[in-house]
Formats: C-alpha cells, sequence, structure tokens
C-alpha cells in the first residue's frame, strides 16, 4: 500500500514546487519571491522525506535537517536586510 | 494485522502531508495579494511537513524494529522557526508598504 501511495505523494509535492516556482518567477514583489522560496525549501524538505521512505534508507534526514537550517538563515537574512539596510547591525 | 496497520497509518499520513502542501502552494499561486498570501504556506506547508515527518517516523520505528525519533528533530525546528520567518517576511512587507488587493481592509503603516 505504501509503494502504491508513495508516487501519488511525490507527484503531488511535485506539484507543489511547480506553484511554488510560478510564484517565485511571476511575484509582483520581492517579499512574495522570498514567501515563495521560504516555501520551496520547506516542500523539498517533504520531497527529501519521501524519498527516503521510498529508498527505505534513513540517511537522507541529515541533508533535510542541513537544508532546514540554512533555508531558515536565508529566510531571515534577506528579510532583515529588507527590513534594516543591513545584516548585522 | 499489525503490519496492515501500520501501513494504513503511514499511507493515510503521507497523503495528508502531501495533500496540505499543495493546498498550501496553490494558495500561495492564486490568492490576490501578499498579506493574504501570507496564509496559505506558512501554515499549510509546515502542517504538510510535520505529517510526512510523522509517517516516516512511523514507519522506519516499524522497520528497524526500535524506536525511530530523529526526524522529529526536522519538524520540531520547522516548527519553532516558521512562524519566525513569516514574522520577518510580514515585517519586511510591511516597511516597504507592499500593495493590497481593494478587497484586503486597513493598511496599517497610516497610523
Amino acid at each position: 500500500m505504501i509503494a502504491a501511495v508513495i508516487p501519488v505523494a511525490l507527484a503531488m509535492m511535485s506539484l507543489a514546487l511547480l506553484l511554488n516556482l510560478f510564484r517565485l518567477l511571476r511575484g509582483p514583489e520581492i517579499t512574495d519571491r522570498i514567501l515563495a522560496l521560504d516555501t520551496m525549501y520547506i516542500n523539498s524538505i517533504a520531497l527529501i522525506v519521501l524519498y527516503g521512505i521510498q529508498q527505505g534508507s534513513d540517511l537522507v534526514f541529515e541533508a533535510a535537517m542541513l537544508i532546514a537550517v540554512m533555508g531558515f538563515l536565508g529566510t531571515v537574512a534577506v528579510a532583515k536586510y529588507l527590513l534594516r539596510g543591513d545584516i548585522i547591525e | 494485522m499489525m503490519a496492515i496497520l501500520i501501513e494504513l497509518i503511514v499511507a493515510a499520513l503521507l497523503l495528508a502531508g502531501a495533500a496540505f502542501a499543495l493546498v498550501g502552494s496553490i494558495g500561495l499561486a492564486r490568492l490576490p495579494d501578499f498579506f493574504q498570501r501570507l496564509h496559505g504556506p506558512t501554515k499549510a506547508t509546515t502542517l504538510g511537513v510535520g505529517c510526512t515527518v510523522l509517517a516516516s517516523a512511523f514507519y522506519f520505528s516499524w522497520q528497524d524494529g526500535g524506536i525511530s525519533l530523529h526526524e522529529l528533530l526536522i519538524v520540531m525546528f520547522l516548527f519553532i522557526t516558521a512562524p519566525v520567518s513569516a514574522h520577518t517576511v510580514a515585517r519586511a512587507a510591511l516597511h516597504r508598504h507592499v500593495k493590497t488587493s481593494p478587497r484586503t481592509r486597513g493598511e496599517p503603516w497610516q497610523h
């Protein structure tokens, strides 16, 4: 049953990533683009976890953890730059 | 019997997680205005990743015959950081006076 569900979940997650890409390319304001990138890294974490379940190995979770940390830092840094004109004051 | 139950739980959690992520991204792509768009991903996507990671924790606990909890670190980190990043992006948008659609009421930077 899991083997039948995982391709469906992978397809839905990829569709979600394509919709995020649409907003990233289209977004009228730069904050829209930041929000789209934020959503993209969160969705890619879910995609990596799905891949790990499909392969039956839990070696990929360290990569997911790294993407989570780096994505959060990037979002906060760009938003802080927009807000204050500087990242570290 | 136990195996079928675990498979059912994992499959339901995977489908629910993917559906939540898809709904959040549809909201991000279709809503008319930045402050409305902020609602979609910050809630639904986090819940989507939460369901997916919970399914993975169930699956590997059952497969390896021990409790496998290190995936939950990811979801704990995301639950802590997602509101912080959403708050920071919203403050940046308020600072830049982004355009709102006519149906969004109130312009908080005017008073």
